[in-house]
């Protein structure tokens, strides 16, 4: 154990010093790093104005038809945001999806052809790692100039410990600790880089300890959010936060036509983002005694449709028609089950 | 999450005992570090700590000749008054004056006292940055170099031909370098070097939010490439100006910039553009963007002629176009002097707090001026210091030293020739009157009898004013003028070669005088007969021998966008004021 310790220590120590000596010689490759990179990252102007409300950030490109990763804030607070492309092209940027765990939304403009990140090109790195930070931090560039770049050493990777009272952050996953100040007004939704110019992560909001008064620059791994970008991209996606929050006003009202209710199905409690969708008991006489339904079983599919949650499975319920066939697959063990049942039409009080 | 940075701090011993010989670094390793700590080596000994006499405000500079001249912000200088301490890193203080300041652009120029000497920095070529350089930041940030050593910060360049926007009272930092480059309270006036160890630009400025005074990744260095536009105006003393178009330009549809309003008065008016032309580039740079261009506008100093390509209707055309002052005279003279407006900036923190009240004291500078330096300030309304006037004026007239043998009070001058088209000519400068007759154009009479100076002969716009100035110029030198100063220099016509300009004044005709840069000849000058028209500007093509004095015998004389002619000069006869005219 210790020597393997070291073996990876001294691994490291040559990887990190064969970047320093890139240092220099590769003068031409970090500008052309640059040069790269910035195209794909945009200027974002919305909804904002005032002290510490500013109306602008940063979001970077991950298809060639202009769909557009940036954080989720009051930036996007309005129908429309103004996007500006590196070379100065200004586009009308529409939410298409969001996802406030993550701190996350995609932006869609109508263009093609455009320099973009492939996700699935993108990396990940360890402490140590040389990185380049491009955001629009101070909305110091408009028009055709490119955003800013900085550089720094992702000092550690680690769990953001959003606790009430010192970081107070939505997101809560994994992240990127860089001793350069990444997280400044309008740098959130910015990229995070190799040195080489593969996208490693998003730019976090500015975050501060109120117990220490000291700031954290911290970047979302891409591999947090690539999942749930496709998935908006594709239109698959299903946000973990409940719609009765009224968080996402941009979300359309979703059909609540049926639920679990009415089957004689009883959940556990919905308590966390993803509540796996666990039978807790079943209403007897019910359409689901009669389908054999029990207790601890874990609802996999409704219909042809995965339900990774409670949240899902309510949705599922909600888009039945009366007349529908309700198809269920069900782990029970370690088996699959699936029953059927009739969806009959409800009597309206 | 103790692991990864205590990985990191092992990291970190690791790579410094593999210098030991533990491990051995890759040569280009080692050289690069090599080459860094050179860079420091040699640049340390041209940063400078400013501190007021009082020993109260401070801030950085750097050394840009060996005569101790010295760049720093202004808002570092206006806090220190007229006189300042100097330390450098031989660990000695000097005594400096200031010389000359740029309130709009943030640049003081100071002299450093004592020395012939000085270590100082090669200017760099500011443009030739991109994104991604690398650069050094030095100075004496939080005022931690109480030995002058100077404090190094190593960082990239974020961006370059930024604008931001005016902040407080005049200060507009256009054209500027971004850097990650650590920049702090005090960096302020310091020294921006390229990985060459030039100097590219001076810190003035960093982002500043809701974390307090201290760098947060974005400083903002004034580019070494403005600050060589107004150099020579700083060195002669004055609080100068930047400049305007004369009009406002708005972004139209497709990124297009147009001209929004425009000035009647304005030389861009007269040289042809309206409103809604599209400017298509400007001093040489195409602009796409309202920034770009203010970034442009904002680097050149007022009454440079500038090249400007706009599109009309599908046609381009090109026109050069002089810049007025960017703000009135008054406004800028309340810049005067150590009590101007603080714009915001990094400034000095509170002194630190030390428990030795001896060292507090020892540290302190010596509030008293040396009697011997008393002499380099002299003050004048709209200069920064008109000591380093009287400097220039010295060292640009000595360019009239061929022309020596014209001096002498009242002569009569009359210039017989023929123009460049077959016009013959015969112009006399006589006591009471100035007269132009020829075969073809018009005849000219302009009196001098208290008579206002008008354009005579018509269409020349005023030349026989213009020759009358000449002709004070050389028999009476300074003294003929009401007012007389050095301003700078600045590229001929906008396009030629740079020139040393003196200005004067005699009643209403106000005149430029242009010497070259090179070897100090007088190459022609401009004179205008009152605030927004035209010149008459007179171009010495080439110099000719009349009975062993010196006198140009091939001069162009202009009149807005038209060429009044090419006058050839064969004989020239001098009468003494007291001997009759034949």
């Amino acid at each position: 154990m210790h020597t393997m310790k070291i073996q990876t220590l001294v691994l490291t120590c040559l990887i990190f010093s064969s970047f320093l000596a890139n240092n220099d010689c590769s003068a031409q490759s970090t500008a052309q790093t640059i040069a790269d990179v910035s195209p794909k990252v945009v200027k974002i102007f919305g909804a904002g104005g005032g002290k510490n409300l500013y109306a602008y950030g940063t979001g970077f490109l991950v298809s060639p038809q202009g769909h557009i990763v940036t954080v989720w804030s009051h930036i996007l607070d309005s129908d429309t945001v103004a996007i500006v492309l590196n070379d100065g092209r200004r586009y009308e940027g529409k939410v298409v999806g969001f996802e406030p765990p993550l701190d996350l939304a995609v932006l869609k403009i109508e263009a093609d052809g455009l320099p973009y990140f492939d996700l699935n090109l993108a990396t990940s790195a360890g402490p140590g790692a040389r990185v380049l930070g491009f955001s629009n931090a101070f909305k110091v560039a408009t028009g055709d100039e490119p955003v800013s770049v900085i550089h720094g050493v992702i000092a550690a990777k680690t769990t953001l410990a959003a606790r009430r009272g010192a970081f107070e952050s939505p997101y809560t996953g994994s992240v990127y600790v860089v001793d350069a100040v990444t997280n400044n007004a309008g740098a959130a939704g910015g990229a995070l880089t190799t040195w080489d110019g593969r996208l490693l992560g998003m730019i976090g909001k500015e975050l501060r300890n109120t117990q220490t008064n000291t700031w954290l620059n911290y970047v979302m791994p891409i591999s947090e959010l690539s999942e749930t970008v496709e998935q908006i991209i594709t239109g698959r996606f299903q946000s973990k936060k409940q719609d009765e929050e009224e968080g996402g006003s941009l979300t359309k009202k979703k059909p609540r036509r049926y639920d679990a209710n009415d089957f004689g199905i009883i959940t556990i409690p919905d308590v966390v983002a993803r509540t796996p969708a666990y039978i807790d008991r079943i209403l007897p006489g019910s359409p689901a005694e009669t389908a054999g339904l029990q207790p601890n079983d874990l609802i996999l599919f409704v219909g042809n449709d995965l339900v990774q949650s409670c949240q899902t499975l309510k949705e599922e319920l909600g888009r039945l028609e009366s007349g529908d066939q309700l198809k269920i697959v069900v782990r029970r063990e370690d088996k699959l089950i699936t029953v059927s049942m009739p969806v009959v039409k409800k009597v309206v009080e | 999450m103790k692991s990864p940075i205590a990985l990191l701090s092992l990291l970190v011993g690791f790579i410094a005992m593999s210098e030991g010989g533990l491990f051995a670094a890759e040569a280009d390793v080692l050289q690069a570090q090599q080459n860094r700590t050179d860079v420091v080596k040699r640049a340390a000994p041209t940063v400078v700590a400013i501190f007021s006499p009082d020993g109260n405000g401070g801030g950085s500079g750097v050394l840009i000749s060996p005569d101790g001249y010295a760049l720093s912000n202004f808002h570092v200088t206006s806090a220190c008054g007229n006189f300042m301490k100097c330390g450098l890193n031989d660990g000695v203080l000097y005594d400096a004056v200031i010389v000359g300041f740029d309130p709009t652009g943030d640049v003081a120029l100071i002299k450093l006292l004592g020395r012939n000497d000085f270590p100082f920095a090669p200017l760099g070529n500011s443009d030739a940055l991109s994104a991604g350089d690398w650069t050094y930041a030095m100075g004496n940030p939080f005022l931690l170099a109480t030995d002058f050593q100077p404090t190094v910060t190593f960082g990239m360049v974020s961006g370059v031909h930024r604008y931001q926007y005016p902040a407080g009272t005049f200060l507009e930092y256009t054209d500027c370098i971004q850097v990650d480059t650590s920049i702090n309270p005090g960096n302020s006036g310091g020294p921006l070097f390229n990985a060459a160890g030039e100097l590219i630009g001076i810190n003035g400025r960093i982002a500043v939010e809701k974390r307090g005074r201290v760098n947060v990744g974005a400083g903002y260095a004034i580019s070494i490439n403005q600050i060589k536009h107004f150099m020579d105006q700083l060195r002669g003393g004055h609080i100068v100006d930047h400049a305007t178009l004369g009009a406002t330009v708005r972004t139209g549809s497709d990124r297009t910039v147009l001209v929004d309003s425009i000035l009647e008065s304005s030389d861009a008016y007269r040289r042809g553009l309206r409103e809604d032309d599209e400017i298509i580039s400007f001093a040489g740079r195409p602009i796409g963007s309202v920034n770009q261009f203010k970034n442009i506008l904002g680097i050149y100093p007022k009454g440079w002629s500038l090249p400007l390509v706009y599109r009309r209707e599908g046609r381009k055309q090109e026109i050069f176009v002089e810049l007025p002052a960017l703000h009135r005279k008054s406004e800028l003279t309340q810049a005067e002097g150590p009590k101007a407006p603080k714009p915001p900036g990094p400034r000095k923190p509170d002194p630190k707090k030390t428990d030795d009240p001896k060292l507090v004291e020892a540290e302190l500078p010596k509030e008293e001026i040396p009697e011997e330096y008393k002499k380099l300030f002299v003050k004048k309304t709209g200069y920064a210091n008109y000591y380093f006037n009287q400097q220039e004026q010295q060292r640009v007239l000595q360019g009239l030293e061929p022309f020596v043998s014209w001096q002498g009070p009242q002569a009569k001058w009359v210039l017989n020739g023929k123009t460049a088209d077959g016009d013959n000519f015969q112009i006399k400068l006589l006591p009471q009157a100035l007269t132009a007759q020829f075969t073809k154009r018009a005849p000219g009479l302009q009196n001098l009898d208290g008579a206002d100076f008008i354009d005579e002969p018509p269409g020349s716009g005023g030349l026989l004013a213009a020759l009358y100035q000449f002709k004070l110029l050389l028999s009476e030198g300074k003294s003929a003028f009401t007012q007389f100063s050095y301003s700078g220099s600045q590229p001929l016509d906008g396009r030629g070669t740079m020139v040393d300009v003196l200005e004067t004044k005699k009643s209403s005709v106000e005149c430029r005088w242009y010497f070259s840069v090179t070897d100090g000849a007088l190459v022609g000058f401009d004179s205008s007969l009152g605030e927004d028209v035209d010149s008459c500007e007179v171009r010495f093509l080439q110099y000719g021998d009349f009975q062993g004095r010196r006198f140009p015998n091939r001069i162009s004389v202009r009149y807005g966008e038209i060429s009044y002619g090419i006058f050839e000069i064969q004989t020239i006869d001098v009468t003494a004021a007291n001997e009759t005219q034949n």
